[in-house]
C-alpha cells in the first residue's frame, strides 16, 4: 500500500549544510512521493527552513544530492534550472511579498514572466486565485504592508499557486491563521492535491494539519530526518523528541480516540 | 488521461439538429498560455444558436485550475446565449475541481475620466500642500530635535556616546578617502584654470589667493556637504527607512524609547561633529592639490605658496567655510531623517524617499550656502 516503488518527486541523499562553522544539517536523507502531502516537522531552528531553501537552491550545500522532478538540480544548466522552477510554487516563512505591487500583480508576477495571457484573463484568473485561498476580491488591490498577517498568508499561498505548479513549497503555512482559517487552507490544500494531483512539501508546527491532511511526516533533530512515514509510524516511534511532540501537553486533545495506537498506553482521550 | 498530457487544448464539436456535444481534448493548463485564452474563447462561441449544449470531458488530459475556469467561463457564455448547458463524463476530482474554479460574474474595474485640467490643477494644489507640509514637518522636526537635544544636555546619562562614535566612524573616518581625492582634484582643476585665465594679464600668482578663498569659503564646505548627502544623508535614510519597514520603529517606541533619542539624536550629532573635520581635511587636501599643479604650470614652489596664501587669506576666510558646516551637517541630518520615517511599507516607497532626501539635501545645503553668502558679505566678514 506504500508506495515506495514510485520515483520520489523530491529525493535527497547525504545533505550537509553548514554557516560558518556551524553545521545545521548532516547528511540529511529525505524522499518526498508524488502526489503526497508531507509535512516536515522539527523543532525552531533546527533547520526546516534551511532545507526547503537549499532544495529551491537558495542556500549553498556543502555535501550530497537534491533530486527535484528526478533531475539533479547540480547538473542543471539555468536555462534549464528556469524550466524546473516554473514547475514548482513556493511560499515563504514571511510571505516575501513584492511590497511594491498589490495582491492581484504579485499573483500574476509569474504569469507574466512565464505565459503570454490577455490582462484581461490574468485579471480574472488572479481573482479567481484570490477567492480559491479564501481571500475577499476587494483584497486585490491592497498592497502587502496594508494586509493582515494571516491576508499576507493567503496572499503568499495564491501566488505560489499561480502558475497552478505541480510541486509546492509551503513554510508554515498555517501559523498565525486562525483556526477556522487553517483548516480552510488544509481543505484547500486537500482539495488541490487531490484534483490536481499537488504534492506538497510542507514546513509545520500545527499538529491539526498533520493530522488533517499530511499521508506522511519527516522529522528533522540535529540535523537529520529522525524518522519518516504516516502518522502511525511516528505515534508510535519512541525518539524522546517526537514523543514529546506528538503526547505532549498539547497535542493530546487533538489525537482522536478512535485512532490504531500502535503499542502505545491509551491516552486520556480514549475515554470517550 | 486519454491524449497525451502536453497537447494543445482543443475540442471538437458533434451537431445534431439543435443538440451540439462539444468534446474536449488535450491539456487545458495555464501553461497552455495563448492557445489556452485561443481555446476557451472558441469555446464560448462554440455554442451559438443551439438548444443544448453538452460538453464532453471524456477525451480531456490535464485540467488545472485556469483550464477549469475558462471552460466554465465559455459554459457560462453559452449559457447566457441561451442554450440549455451540461458537463458529461466528468470524474469526481474535475467535479470538485470545476465547483472550486467556478466561473462567477465579477464587475470590472471601473475606470474613472478626468478632465486635464482639472487634473493639472488638482496637481498643482497637491504639490502646493506637500511644499507647506515639508516646511511645517522641518520647523516641527527641528522643535522635537531640539526638545531631545536639550533633554540630553540636562542629562548627560542619557547620551549615547557609543552609538555617536560608530556613527561618526562611518560618517567622518571612512569618508576621509573620497573626500581628500575629490577636493584634491577640485583644487588642482580650478588652480590649473586660474592660472590660465591669470597669466594673459601676468598675474598667474593671483591664482594663489584665489584658491586660498574659494576654497577656503565656499568649495571646501559645499564639495565636502554634497557628498556626505550622498553618502551618508542616503545611508540614513535608507537604515531608518528599512527600519520603519520592519516596524523596529514601533516596536522601539512601544518599549519606551524614543526614536528622535535613539536613532536621530545620535545621527545628527555624529554629522555635526563629522562634517566640520572632513570640511578641514578636504581644505587641506584641495589646498595641497592647489600647490601642486601651482608647481607644474607655474613653478610656484612650495614655500612661496605658502608665502602668498599667508599674505591672502586671514583666519576669517578659513572661518567662514568652517562656521557653515555645522550647519550644513544638520540640514542633511534632519532631512534624511524626515524623508526615513516617511517611508511606506514598499521597497519602492525606499527607493523614493531616498531619492528625495539626497536631492532635497544637495538642494538645500546650496540654498544654505547662498544665504550664508548674503549674510557674511552683510556682516563684511
Ligand atoms: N543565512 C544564515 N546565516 C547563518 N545562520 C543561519 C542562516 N539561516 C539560518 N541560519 C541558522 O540555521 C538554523 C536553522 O534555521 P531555520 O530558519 O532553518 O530554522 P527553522 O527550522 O525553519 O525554524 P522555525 O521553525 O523557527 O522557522 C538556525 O540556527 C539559524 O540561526
Ligand atoms: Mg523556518
Amino acid at each position: 500500500m506504500e508506495s515506495s516503488e514510485k520515483k520520489p518527486i523530491i529525493r535527497v541523499r547525504g545533505l550537509c549544510v553548514s554557516f560558518g562553522t556551524k553545521a545545521i544539517l548532516k547528511g540529511l536523507d529525505l524522499d518526498v512521493q508524488p502526489g503526497e502531502v508531507t509535512g516536515f516537522v522539527g523543532g525552531s531552528g533546527q533547520g526546516k527552513s534551511v532545507l526547503t531553501r537549499t532544495i529551491l537552491g537558495l542556500v549553498k550545500k556543502q555535501a550530497g544530492e537534491i533530486e527535484v522532478f528526478g533531475e539533479n538540480i547540480d547538473r542543471l544548466s539555468p536555462l534549464e534550472h528556469r524550466v524546473l522552477e516554473r514547475r514548482w510554487g513556493v511560499m515563504f516563512q514571511g510571505g516575501a511579498l513584492f511590497s511594491g505591487l498589490t495582491v492581484k500583480q504579485n499573483i500574476q508576477a509569474p504569469m507574466r514572466e512565464y505565459l503570454s495571457l490577455s490582462q484581461s484573463v490574468m485579471d480574472e484568473l488572479a481573482l479567481l486565485k484570490i477567492k480559491l485561498v479564501g481571500l475577499d476580491a476587494d483584497a486585490a488591490d491592497k498592497f502587502p504592508s496594508e494586509l493582515s498577517g494571516g491576508m499576507v498568508k493567503r496572499a503568499a499561498l495564491a501566488r505560489a499557486l499561480a502558475l497552478d505548479p505541480e510541486l509546492v513549497f509551503l513554510d508554515e503555512p498555517t501559523s498565525g491563521l486562525d483556526p477556522i482559517g487553517a483548516a480552510d487552507f488544509d481543505e484547500l490544500i486537500a482539495t488541490l492535491r487531490k484534483t490536481l494531483g499537488l504534492t506538497v512539501f510542507m514546513v509545520t508546527h500545527d499538529l491539526d494539519s498533520l493530522y488533517s491532511i499530511c499521508d506522511t511526516i519527516a522529522a528533522l533533530a540535529d540535523g537529520k530526518v529522525i524518522a519518516a512515514g504516516p502518522l502511525s509510524t511516528m505515534l508510535a516511534s519512541d525518539h524522546p523528541w517526537l514523543r514529546a511532540y506528538f503526547h505532549g501537553r498539547r497535542s493530546r486533545a487533538i489525537v482522536k480516540p478512535d485512532f490504531d495506537f500502535v503499542g502505545l498506553g491509551a491516552p486520556e482521550t480514549a475515554a470517550s | 488521461m486519454s491524449s497525451s498530457p502536453s497537447a494543445e487544448p482543443d475540442f471538437s464539436i458533434e451537431r445534431n439538429g439543435a443538440d451540439i456535444r462539444i468534446a474536449l481534448s488535450g491539456a487545458w493548463t495555464i501553461a497552455g498560455s495563448r492557445a489556452l485564452e485561443k481555446a476557451a474563447e472558441a469555446l464560448g462561441a462554440a455554442g451559438k444558436g443551439a438548444a443544448n449544449v453538452a460538453i464532453d470531458f471524456a477525451g480531456v488530459g490535464r485540467v488545472d485550475t485556469a483550464g477549469a475556469w475558462l471552460i466554465d467561463k465559455a459554459r457560462a457564455q453559452i449559457a447566457a446565449a441561451g442554450a440549455a448547458t451540461e458537463y458529461q463524463s466528468l470524474d469526481a476530482d474535475q467535479t470538485i475541481l470545476l465547483r472550486e474554479a467556478a466561473f462567477c460574474e465579477r464587475e470590472p474595474a471601473r475606470v474613472r475620466k478626468v478632465n486635464i485640467l482639472l487634473h493639472i490643477l488638482t496637481q498643482l494644489g497637491g504639490w502646493s500642500v506637500m511644499i507647506g507640509g515639508n516646511v511645517m514637518t522641518g520647523v516641527a522636526f527641528l522643535g522635537e530635535l531640539a526638545m531631545a537635544a536639550l533633554r540630553v544636555t540636562l542629562n548627560p546619562s542619557q547620551m549615547r556616546p557609543t552609538s555617536m562614535v560608530f556613527h561618526m566612524e562611518h560618517f567622518a573616518l571612512r569618508a576621509v578617502p573620497i573626500i581628500v581625492t575629490i577636493n584634491f582634484l577640485v583644487g588642482c582643476i580650478v588652480t590649473q584654470q586660474s592660472i590660465f585665465q591669470l597669466r594673459r594679464f601676468g598675474a598667474s600668482t593671483y591664482a594663489i589667493d584665489l584658491i586660498g578663498v574659494l576654497v577656503l569659503r565656499e568649495l571646501g564646505v559645499l564639495l565636502t556637504s554634497i557628498m556626505i548627502a550622498g553618502r551618508s544623508g542616503s545611508a540614513i535614510t535608507a537604515e531608518l527607512g528599512s527600519m520603519k519597514m520592519r516596524e523596529e520603529i514601533d516596536a522601539l517606541r512601544v518599549m519606551g524609547m524614543a526614536p528622535m533619542d535613539v536613532l536621530v539624536l545620535p545621527r545628527i550629532m555624529a554629522l555635526v561633529f563629522s562634517l566640520p573635520l572632513l570640511t578641514f581635511v578636504g581644505d587641506i587636501a584641495a589646498l595641497g592639490g592647489g600647490m601642486l599643479t601651482a608647481y607644474l604650470y607655474d613653478g610656484i614652489s612650495a614655500e612661496s605658496f605658502l608665502v602668498r596664501l599667508q599674505d591672502a587669506i586671514g583666519l576669517n576666510t578659513f572661518l567662514v567655510g568652517l562656521i557653515k558646516s555645522p550647519f550644513m551637517a544638520l540640514v542633511i541630518g534632519m532631512i534624511a531623517c524626515i524623508e526615513g520615517f516617511r517611508v511606506q511599507g514598499s521597497a519602492e516607497s525606499l527607493g523614493r524617499q531616498v531619492t528625495i532626501a539626497v536631492v532635497n539635501a544637495i538642494f538645500m545645503v546650496i540654498f544654505v550656502d547662498g544665504l550664508f553668502a548674503v549674510f557674511f558679505a552683510g556682516v563684511h566678514y
